[in-house]
């Protein structure tokens, strides 16, 4: 690289510069082979591991705007023991909700390790001013959010305007102070995996912990080469600065097929120093239930049923 | 010019109102009473079953929740399209050997038949079984049947009749039917299919698995959502495997006839009393 990463922001047209430097992605190679490692078979064994490992990385989310207090608590409750029957279930990683629900959701798990992580920047789309979104955020780490998962503004991307994206990630990231913050691309609307790579490389930059996919309000949310482009460039970030970055595809992964075949393609793509819930997550909240009916027909034998795990 | 190829049919499964091949990949060979080569048939697996209990826990919501007038319109209508392929029918069935062109061609019409009777029943089964019952208060108190949810149906040997009239008293009060076809004879019962996927039968009302229902049947009688299982095609070990796994959570379970039944005669109300649960409302009587 010729210019150093620090200060490639320096100016719009070096950052620019940078980003239209990084290498094209082969659309139809990445696309072929996340198709093919979708196809690994993970079994016994394995599947038992990995749907363990699957449940531990799990950020339970409810972002809808008939969410009350008491969804909120009985979605804590739920993260900290997925299944009342089974003690042996570990608890997810965190609960993910609106700023206005924090408060509700840290006195939940208040004890439990469960981590709360809210939206913030005026989510979903990511369309007000840069006071407002910076005040949001403050607010929910004011009121205990140790995650924030922040939205880009997609119209500056699109319209290149890519030193405003990044400056609003590092006023965020500071108005985060210890908070994670986890940034989210909305792939769904970047059109090409060019941008994705981009935006992937404007985040970390910017000093993004996490990258996310998608806000779950957009079709199409995570997909699997979508999410193969943003571990490549962790890893290729973490080869040029040391420093170590997760990844979050979020919204669309509905099984546990879906969500191991993610676990294939991290532990393929960024590698198995990758595979913990401190590097990886999975945004979603039916995915759960179907890796519990999944952990439960390997410990029973017999095929579950819906009607014997929490709605949510 | 060469003498043209003939173009033959490839039986597949029947699950959510599609045609797929068995996830396994497998099939096996079905012949006539003679042993004569007959066509391959897809050898459903477990998976094939899990697939199947999906669709129709999917297709249940809608299906329960269509009027009464809507299903026995939709019966009727199958039994239209049976009528109209009723010389294929005719024709799959002969060639299985042990029947002639006469006794198929009353089998189909009875199986025809059989549509249209339960089709009538739609929207009469709930006089018949509901109430107005007496209590000692100011209220109505009023009980109605209602559908089970997915049921699970080992359907009995013979190739059309006989899966007929144990998949219409099943869809026709709501519930939605996985049906594991006779080993034997399961093209017929696929052809079958095909007749309900054109008789505006939504998806995954009923789904048909060809192969072993030694095999298959115990996955499904042991899933937590199958709601209840008929077992008249089922031997008696497994019938007894498969009524010890559907306690697990309390199925409704037809048991197997203990005699040979004949099809030809006049069913009765049994086959879908077997799949009904009766809900009982209290209301205040107003002013």
């Amino acid at each position: 690289m010729t210019t150093p990463l620090a200060e490639v922001a320096s100016s719009p047209s070096t950052l620019r510069a940078f980003l239209h430097g990084l290498p094209g992605v082969d659309r139809v190679g990445a696309d072929a082979r996340a198709a093919m490692l979708g196809t690994r078979s993970i079994k016994t064994t394995a599947k038992k591991q990995a749907i363990d490992l699957a449940i531990g990385m799990v950020d339970l989310t409810t972002l809808e705007g008939a969410d009350t207090p008491g969804k909120i608590r009985a979605m804590c409750a739920k993260a900290v023991r997925p299944d009342p029957a089974d003690a042996s279930v570990p608890p997810v990683a965190a609960v993910c909700v609106y700023p206005d629900l924090v408060a509700t959701a840290v006195e939940a798990l208040a004890g439990s390790g469960v981590k709360v992580a809210s939206v913030a920047t005026s989510f979903p789309s990511g369309r007000s001013s840069l006071e407002v979104k910076v005040a949001e955020t403050s607010l929910a780490v004011a009121a205990g959010a140790s995650e924030i998962d922040m939205v880009i503004d997609r119209g500056a991307f699109l319209a290149g305007d890519y030193l405003k994206v990044y400056e609003e990630i590092v006023a965020t990231k500071h108005a985060c102070a210890d908070a994670h913050l986890k940034v989210i691309l909305e792939t769904g609307e970047l059109a090409t995996y060019d941008n994705v790579r981009r935006a992937s490389w404007l985040a970390m930059i910017a000093g993004a912990d996490f990258i996310k996919t998608s806000t779950g309000k957009v079709s199409p949310a995570a997909t699997l080469p979508v999410t193969l482009v943003m571990l490549e460039a962790v890893r290729d970030f973490m080869a040029a600065t040391g420093r170590k970055v997760g990844v979050k595809p979020a919204g669309g992964i509905r099984t546990t097929k879906d969500a191991i075949k993610y676990l294939v393609l991290v532990n393929e793509t960024a590698g198995p120093d990758w595979l913990h819930a401190d590097w990886f997550r999975l945004g979603a909240s039916s995915l759960l239930n179907d890796l519990l009916m999944q952990r439960q027909k390997m410990a029973t034998g017999r095929y579950a049923g819906p009607d014997y795990f929490t709605l949510d | 010019m060469s003498e043209r190829l003939a173009v033959n049919k490839t039986y597949k499964l029947f699950i959510g109102g599609a045609f797929p091949r068995s996830e396994s990949g497998r099939s096996y060979v079905v012949t006539s009473s003679k042993g004569d080569f007959l066509a391959n048939a897809a050898r459903a697996s477990r998976k094939d079953a899990r697939d199947a209990v999906a669709a129709a826990r999917k297709a249940f919501p809608g299906w329960s929740r269509a009027t009464a007038y809507n299903r026995g319109q939709i019966l009727y209508r199958i039994a239209e399209m049976l009528e109209g392929r009723r010389a294929q029918f005719v024709a799959e069935i002969t060639a299985m050997g042990g029947v002639g062109v006469k006794q198929a061609g009353e089998m189909v019409d009875a199986a025809v038949d059989r549509l249209v009777w339960y089709a009538g029943w739609s929207d009469k089964i709930g006089a018949v079984l509901g109430s107005a019952n007496p209590v000692a208060g100011p209220y109505f108190n009023l009980s109605s049947p209602e559908p089970s949810g997915v049921v699970a149906v080992v359907a009995p040997q013979g190739p059309l009749l006989g899966l007929v009239s144990v998949i219409a008293p099943v869809i026709v009060t709501g519930n939605t039917c996985v049906v594991v076809a006779c080993e034997r004879a399961p093209l017929p019962a696929i052809t079958l299919a095909e007749v309900l996927a054109t008789s505006d039968l939504p998806g995954g009302v009923v789904n048909i698995l060809t192969g072993s229902a030694a095999e298959i049947a115990p996955w499904l009688a042991g899933h937590m959502d199958v709601n209840g299982i008929d077992l008249t095609g089922a031997d008696p070990e497994l019938a007894v495997t498969c009524e010890e796994l559907a306690a697990e959570n309390l199925k409704r379970v037809l048991r197997p006839p203990a005699a040979p039944v004949n099809w030809l005669a006049d069913p009765g109300i049994e086959r879908m009393t077997a799949f009904l649960e009766t809900k009982t409302v209290w209301h205040p009587i107003g002013v």
